[in-house]
């Protein structure tokens, strides 16, 4: 669907990282497309959060290149990823608990009035607009957030990305804490923004979800890439193998790939 | 407590009369709270000195005696909403009394040639005083945010050091005798603005709470929000008006002393009525500079995006940090704000004293610390509001101040405070675990 001769939305070039002694991400290069869906799937301790948090600007990258429509784009804190449009959905929620929901979702980037003070009845007003959309059950714009329902939670987290014009979105496990409404839900907001040409990494640990939304899959193992493939061409066992082998499905031995089967059985 | 009930208090009333009242008004149930303790004492402590203690001369020197801290108490709330503390404030208050007694009477005069009759004198006093508790909060402020030394240990050297300061300036000495215009930021007779000023003062005063009500209103009709009940718009005007007219009431029947009010009457050749003539001394200027101060540090905290960013710092700094909000800039600006606080606190206590000595200001920075948690302000982050520091000040000295009225020893004064303050705390931090709901 995506044309291979348009430029990339992302494009992330060797990419590493470290804490300490502990390599996390291992020159990793990958890159997205607009309207298109990366799915991110690997261990605990892949390196797929790190990969991520090296985009949004909250982790900086030790070594490597990252390009934005073809040029060149240093990321250093959240503020210059704001600043490409990259937006983020933290799988921690990353919200402030004691305040609302409109507040929540300005937070660093609040409307004024003429006289620069804070408007926080338009920042209401644009909030109810905007959850309205997401999830018309949402209610109560003025208590807390701490308040407030995993699910709600969920949806403030995700209006703060979609509202402000996301041209890359990134989603850190955005359905673990729902249930299978709200999932369903998601997933028809994931592909809304799709069609609106925004390109979207997922992370997840969802197969299923995985392969029903992904045009690509890139699959990580102890802070490498072990593949990039289409859904279409593979099946989830194979993808299954490739997250605890790290091998491609051509390349795992036979022994290992008995043991990897016995083993689920 | 389901998010129904909290969404729509008004279609759904339960409880009690009162609590609906209350809720309809959208008081903050905290500081209500807060305001019924400070009745409590007051009354407590009338009855025990047969009014003696609600004589108008007492409540202006118990509000004149609480500005200090209370300047303070209202920066001091941020520095505690952003999970920081600052120990240092006393000493800083040292610091700068201290300075502005040298400027006045032996820098500005011996090497300027600005003599203390010489409105410069003040003026520059009071000027580079406040640049330099900027400077200071600024300084510790730095090594806070950018270096990431704990402010707990930044702030402890500083109460430390910047007391060592001030004996370093003066070797020793105490600083006696300042321009008489500075003497007025204390109060006192001079420093009051008089009866008929005062008046004025409250007609403003009760037409900006009108105003604030209608502005609020009318904010929240622009996007079709529910708003309050008229007739609890209404009330909140009545109150407020009658808590500004009741405080220039009380601030105009605190006459001058007998002494003064004679010879004024001598010089201007009135012949006094019997009982001597009655001059009214009107709003004390202390308690006009901890109201204007105490207005900035709400507009500050509430309509900024400053205040937003330190609130939310407070409740998740990573959070915060994610947003894309200059989170070390933000705490650094909040102990320069601290830092000017000190200044003017300092201008009152030098004032007050005419003069500075070695400890001015010794251990403020635990009373300080005392008014914002008795005022609602939470050690945990994110929680805390000024006018609830300010009447917590209040509360604070109201206590202190009646037992000494009522002939308690000090250190049974300091008992009872400690006592106070756990309690307070305790009784908070129970409430909002039952009210909490998470």
């Amino acid at each position: 669907m995506t044309l291979a001769t348009a430029t990339p939305l992302v494009e992330m070039r060797n990419i590493n990282i470290a804490f300490g002694g502990i390599h996390a991400v291992r020159d990793v290069s990958v890159d997205l497309y607009p309207g298109e869906l990366i799915g991110l799937v690997g261990h605990n301790g892949a390196g797929k959060s790190t990969l991520m948090r090296a985009l949004s600007g909250a982790h900086a990258a030790d070594s490597g290149e990252i390009l934005i429509n073809g040029q060149p784009a240093p990321i250093r804190n959240p503020r210059d990823a704001k600043g490409y449009n990259i937006e983020t959905i933290y799988q921690t929620l990353a919200l402030a608990d004691n305040v609302d929901a409109p507040a929540n979702v300005f937070l660093g980037r609040e409307m004024t009035t003429r006289l620069g003070t804070l408007d926080d009845g338009a920042m209401e007003s644009e909030t109810r607009k905007v959850m309205g959309r997401l999830n018309p059950n949402f209610t109560n714009f003025t208590s807390p957030v701490k308040s407030l329902s995993g699910g709600q939670r969920q949806a403030i987290a995700i209006a703060r990305a979609v509202y402000f014009n996301a041209r890359i979105l990134i989603m850190d496990e955005p359905t673990a804490a729902l249930g299978p409404a709200e999932t369903a839900q998601v997933h028809n907001l994931v592909r809304q923004l799709k069609s609106e040409g925004i390109g979207i990494f997922l992370v997840s640990h969802d197969i299923h979800d995985v392969f029903d939304l992904s045009d690509r899959i890139c699959v990580m193992y102890h802070g490498r890439v072990v593949d990039i493939v289409k859904p279409s061409e593979i099946t989830s066992d194979e993808v299954l193998g490739m997250i605890i082998l790290g091998k491609r499905p051509g390349e795992a031995t036979a022994e290992e790939l008995a043991q990897f089967t016995a083993t689920p059985g | 407590m389901t998010d129904l009930a909290v969404a729509a208090p008004k279609q759904a009333p339960g409880g009690t009369s009162l609590r609906r009242t209350l809720a309809a008004t959208e008081i903050d149930m905290r500081l209500f709270g807060m305001v019924l303790a400070l009745a409590v004492i007051w009354i407590g402590f009338g009855i025990v000195t047969g009014g003696k203690i609600l004589a108008s001369v007492s409540m202006v020197t118990l509000a004149v005696q609480t500005t200090v801290v209370a300047i303070m108490a209202t920066g001091m709330v941020l520095v505690i909403v952003s999970r920081n503390i600052d120990l240092s404030v006393g000493s800083i208050v040292g610091v700068i009394a201290m300075l502005y007694a040298l400027l006045m009477t032996d820098w500005l005069p011996n090497v300027l040639g600005i003599q203390l009759t010489n409105p410069l004198s003040w003026i520059l006093a009071l000027t580079i005083g406040i640049i330099l508790g900027a400077a200071m909060g600024a300084f510790q402020g730095f090594i806070i945010a950018y270096i990431g030394v704990p402010s707990f240990i930044v702030t402890l050297g500083g109460l430390l050091a910047w007391r060592g300061l001030v004996w370093g300036m003066s070797n020793g000495a105490a600083v006696s005798g300042l321009n008489s215009t500075f003497q007025q930021i204390g109060g006192g007779v001079a420093g009051s603005i008089g009866g008929n000023l005062t008046w004025v003062l409250a007609l403003i005063g009760c037409i900006a709470v009108v105003a604030l009500l209608m502005y609020n209103r009318r904010q929240r009709r622009r996007f079709g929000f529910q708003v309050r009940p008229v007739w609890a718009e209404v009330m909140l005007a009545v109150v407020g008006c009658l808590a500004v007219v009741g405080a220039a009431v009380v601030a105009n029947t605190n006459f001058w002393p007998k002494s003064l009010a004679d010879s004024y009457a001598t010089q201007n050749g009135i012949t006094p009525p019997t009982g001597g003539l009655q001059i009214p001394s009107g709003f004390p200027l202390p308690i006009l500079i901890l109201i204007g101060v105490t207005a900035v540090m709400s507009f500050l905290a509430n309509r900024r995006k400053f205040g937003r960013y330190v609130y939310a710092y407070g409740g998740n700094p990573e959070a915060a940090e994610l947003a894309g909000i200059n989170t070390r800039w933000t705490i650094m600006k909040i102990y320069v704000l601290m830092g000017v606080l000190c200044a003017i606190a300092a201008s009152v206590a030098a004032a007050r004293l005419n003069g500075a000595t070695l400890d001015v200001g010794e251990s403020n920075e635990l009373y300080v610390i005392a008014a914002a948690v008795v005022g609602g302000t939470s050690f945990a982050g994110g929680i805390g509001t000024i006018t609830g520091a300010v009447l917590g000040a209040f509360v604070m000295q109201s206590l202190a101040y009646g037992l000494a009225f009522v002939g308690v020893n000090s250190p049974t004064q300091n008992i009872v405070a400690g006592v106070v303050l756990v309690v307070a705390v305790g009784f908070d931090t129970f409430n909002r675990r039952r009210g909490g709901g998470s």
